[in-house]
This record gives C-alpha cells, structure tokens and sequence, in this order.
C-alpha cells in the first residue's frame, strides 16, 4: 500500500505505477460531466486546478437548513470514459495530476498521462460510503447551477483508497485485460 | 375526500350482495387517501432499506465471490472494499451507492386498486425520500439540463402496474444507476460480426458478447437480465423484470436454466473481474426469460445490474402498513 499526500507534486506521480494500491489524503475537486463539457466549451474552471486531483463523483450532498454546512452522505466514482474526449485537454490547460474514477479510460486520456504527467486511479465502483467515510470536510462548492451531482465539490479527505490502472508511463490496466478477455472470448464464439 | 365518505355511507345502508361488493372496492380505493400516513411511511421505508441494504441472496454471492479471488490481487481488493461497503451503508442506513438510480416501481394490485391515488403517494414518497438523502437528486430535465432536486419529471420514477387477483398490493423496487444501465445492449438477430444467428446459440454469442463490451464499467461483478423476443420496448422492460427474481432461483424452462448457467460460467473464463481488475468472477449471476416475437424480429435484450444490485419488496397489509418484506 502506498500513501500520496498534499500537496500533490509531478514526481510523485511518477513513482506510481499500474497495480498499485494507494491511499490519497489531501483536497480533492470532484468534476463530471457537465463540469468537462463546460470546460472543454471554453469557461475557465472557478478553481486553480494545478497539481491537483479531479474526482468524478456525484455525490449525495445534503445541506442543514439553519448551519447551512454540507455533509456528504454517499460519494463513490461515476463511469470515467464519458469524459474521454475531454480529460487529456484538462491535464494540458489546466496541468492536472490525478484523475480518479472507476471503469477507466481510452486512449486519448492515456496518452495525456504520458505527456503531461498524470495518473489515472480506480475507485471501487459503488463504494460510496466506505468512501464517504474517507472525506473529513466539504470546504466549498462551484457551479451549483449545474445541480447538485455535477457541482465541482472541494473536498478534504484522508486514506482515500484507490488502485492506479493508468500510469504516466503509458501503461493501462484496462487495455491489458480487454486484449486478453477479447482473446478468451473467441475460444467461445 | 368528504364526498367519497358520503357515498360509501350511501352505498353500506343498502343491502344487496351486489351492492355490497361495490362498497368494499370503493373502500380499498379511498384507503389510499384516507390512511396515506401510514402507507407514506411504508413507501419511504421501503425506499430507505432498498437504498442502504442489499438483499440476503445477492450478499451471499458477493461474499462466496470475495472468497474466489486470489490474495493480494486488486480483485479481493475491490471485493473486501465491496463488503465493507455492504455493511457501512446498512449501519448508517444510507445509500449503498451515490448514484441511487432510475427508481422504478412495479406494483401489483387487485382489482378496483386506484393507480392514480396511489402514483400521487409514491411521488410523495419519492421527494420525502430525496429530502432524507435516501435518494440522489437525480431528475434531470434532457432539454434544458435543469436538476429539480425532487427526483419527479417526466418517465421518473417510473411505475409499473399489474393487475392480479390475489387480494393485496405487492410493491417492489428497484434502484438501477446509470452506469450500469449504460453498458445494457439490444441486439437484432442474425447479428453478423459475431456470426449469431437465429437459435440458442446465437442467444448465447450475443450476451457474452454484452458482458465482454460492458468490462468493468458496470460495476461488476454484475448480473444480467435477458429478454429474448418481444419488440424492442417490451424487450428491455422484460429484461428488467427478470431482475426481480431471486438469484438462487431456477428458470423452468429447461433450455433456458441451462443457457443462464452456460453464460455464467463462461464469462467468469474471460477474466474480465471485478471493477474490470481482471480477476475470477466477472458474472454473479443471468436470468433469461422469454416472449414471442415477430416473424421479421428476433432482438435479444440486455440489462446489466451491478454488483449494488438494490431491490427490495413489501406486502402491504390492508392497514397500509409493511405485512412482508419480500426479499
């Protein structure tokens, strides 16, 4: 098990490798759909995004009427590859480090780990209160008007558990075992 | 609401068997209303433990998959996260996953059962459940991009309906999240690529061809549902249903049992994994059923369920409260 921790650098990224069980403590920024599409359309994000970590995740958020203070009650990955076609120009804008999601991704984000240095960690899909369990804070929310699971949610969490299945070294664990499954699956056919 | 009362009044004084019989329907009928209290908390009772609990026959097979993977591997990782998951959710009674899915109802009722009443109080129940955090605001309006916040809109949540004759209303509940329902394909045979054509084993070529495609992005280890036949709506809806049967049961018709086992065992040989980790159990479980079709059609339809296979059933006792769980 390996630990990553704030503030997050390139050349931790670099020791990671696919296979690795990791432990993230420090801020995250959750962005799905919608913030992409948003960001890809031009708009700035509202947030200083270097060497930081981008978790695609609608969380179960609810807000006390009278503190207003948010807790987050469920918070685990949504399906990466929707973002394929945007991720890779996130980590060159905006110099990104960490993608995390579940289900991985293409191509496109792969070799944008290679180029500007980043790390794609898997989630376990579904988890969302072994890993809500894992968020210490809500520290504050941007564009709520896109409602309330697609907002970018700062958050601080400590021991976040992930595996990394892409590497800035141009390794994907999604494209070995689709070969072999498409391979296994002919024997069948 | 005073008006019904009247009528009924009306109706009881006479004394004819005929008469009679329409009385205790409309009875039945004004019960939604005039009980709704006790059959709102029913409903979101019923929304709260699907959403944190999974049932009893999809947790043992979880936990008899945990026990296949090897050691160490990122597959009895993702398993052991999995199970821990399973009972932190139902300890905190909140949900086993964030994204709490299409929310569909299937209701079966007896005759004289007033749906519209009763559609009224399971979007009550829907908003109250939302309010609570049982369920994500999870309604979005296609057009325009707006999330209401309610989980109400047009198709959501989505009510099935069937008549029965037994006496009681039988409601059950599923919770599907998108990404799941995302990688469920319809396939139209003869369906070249794969060389499958209009029989069992062209069936058969088209599921696991479904599971390959989906890899871990469904949240595997997962189940399917299959429809063979019907069109393409019935198909998908079928395929739906078949999630509504208990993982441990047998399929009666012969072929169809076999088919179900055949598609398990193979695709748990592709490797695929849990969370696409690669791994030993890639499938928990496939249910097939079947309806006729067409001369010209022959679809083959697939829903993946994930491993945070929510479904949930009550028995609702004619005091509007839970009778029975039925899962």
């Amino acid at each position: 098990m390996k630990k990553l921790t704030f503030p997050f650098t390139k050349e931790q990224i670099k020791d990671l490798k696919v296979g690795d069980m990791v432990l993230i403590s420090g801020k995250l920024f959750t962005g799905r759909d919608a913030v992409h599409k948003r960001i890809h359309d031009g708009v700035k994000p509202p947030v200083d995004l270097n060497n930081q970590i981008i978790y695609h995740c609608g969380p179960v958020v609810l807000q006390d009427p009278k503190t207003k203070k948010y807790t987050v009650k469920a918070a685990g990955p949504t399906t990466s590859i929707r973002e394929e076609p945007y991720q890779w120009e996130v980590m060159r804008d905006y110099g990104i480090i960490g993608v995390i999601g579940k289900g991985g991704m293409g191509a496109k984000t792969l070799k944008g780990c290679v180029d500007y240095g980043c790390v794609y960690f898997h989630a376990i899909g579904g988890a969302a209160q072994v890993l809500a369990e894992k968020i210490d804070s809500v520290d504050a929310v941007h564009w709520m008007d896109l409602g309330s699971p697609e907002a970018i949610w700062e958050l601080s969490v400590t021991d976040f558990p992930v595996v990394v299945t892409m590497d800035s070294h141009g390794n994907s664990l999604h494209e070995v075992v689709e070969k072999k499954s498409a391979e296994e699956f002919k024997k069948f056919i | 609401m005073a008006l019904k009362k009247k009528t009924m009044k009306k109706s009881s004084k006479k004394s004819t068997k005929k008469v009679t019989k329409k009385a205790v329907t409309k009875k039945t009928v004004s019960k939604i209303s005039s009980n709704s209290n006790d059959l709102l908390e029913s409903m979101v009772e019923l929304i709260r433990k699907t959403s944190a609990e999974i049932p009893n026959d999809i947790q043992k097979v979880i936990l008899e998959a945990l026990e296949r993977e090897e050691k160490n591997t990122s597959a009895e990782y993702a398993m052991n996260i999995i199970k821990a998951n399973i009972e932190l959710a139902k300890k905190k009674s909140q949900p086993l996953c964030q994204d709490t899915g299409t929310v569909l109802f299937f209701v079966a009722h007896p005759i004289g059962f007033d749906q519209i009443a009763f559609t009224k109080l399971i979007h009550k129940a829907v908003v109250n459940a939302t309010k609570k955090g049982y369920l994500r605001q999870n309604s979005v309006d296609s057009l325009t991009g707006e999330n209401a916040g309610l989980n109400i809109g047009p198709g959501h949540p989505s009510i099935h309906f069937h008549q029965h004759s037994k006496k009681e209303v039988e409601v059950k509940l599923m919770l599907k999240g998108g990404g799941c329902e995302n990688v469920g394909a319809q396939y139209s045979l003869p369906y070249a690529p794969l060389e499958a054509g209009r029989d069992l084993n062209g069936v058969r070529k088209v599921i696991l061809d479904a599971v390959l495609k989906a890899q871990g992005k469904g949240c595997g280890p997962g189940v399917l549902g299959v429809c063979i036949g019907g069109d393409r709506g019935q198909g998908y809806i079928s395929s739906k249903e078949e999630l509504l049967r208990r993982l441990d049961d047998k399929n009666k018709i012969k072929e169809l049992k076999e088919l179900e086992e055949e598609i398990v065992n193979t695709a748990n040989k592709l490797g695929i994994g849990p969370m696409g980790f690669g791994g030993k159990t890639t499938l928990l479980g496939c249910k097939i059923g079947v309806l006729n079709r067409l001369p010209a059609s022959f679809f083959v339809s697939v829903s993946y369920m994930c491993w945070a296979y929510r479904r949930q059933g009550i028995l609702l006792g004619t005091n509007n409260k839970i009778k029975k769980w039925l899962y």
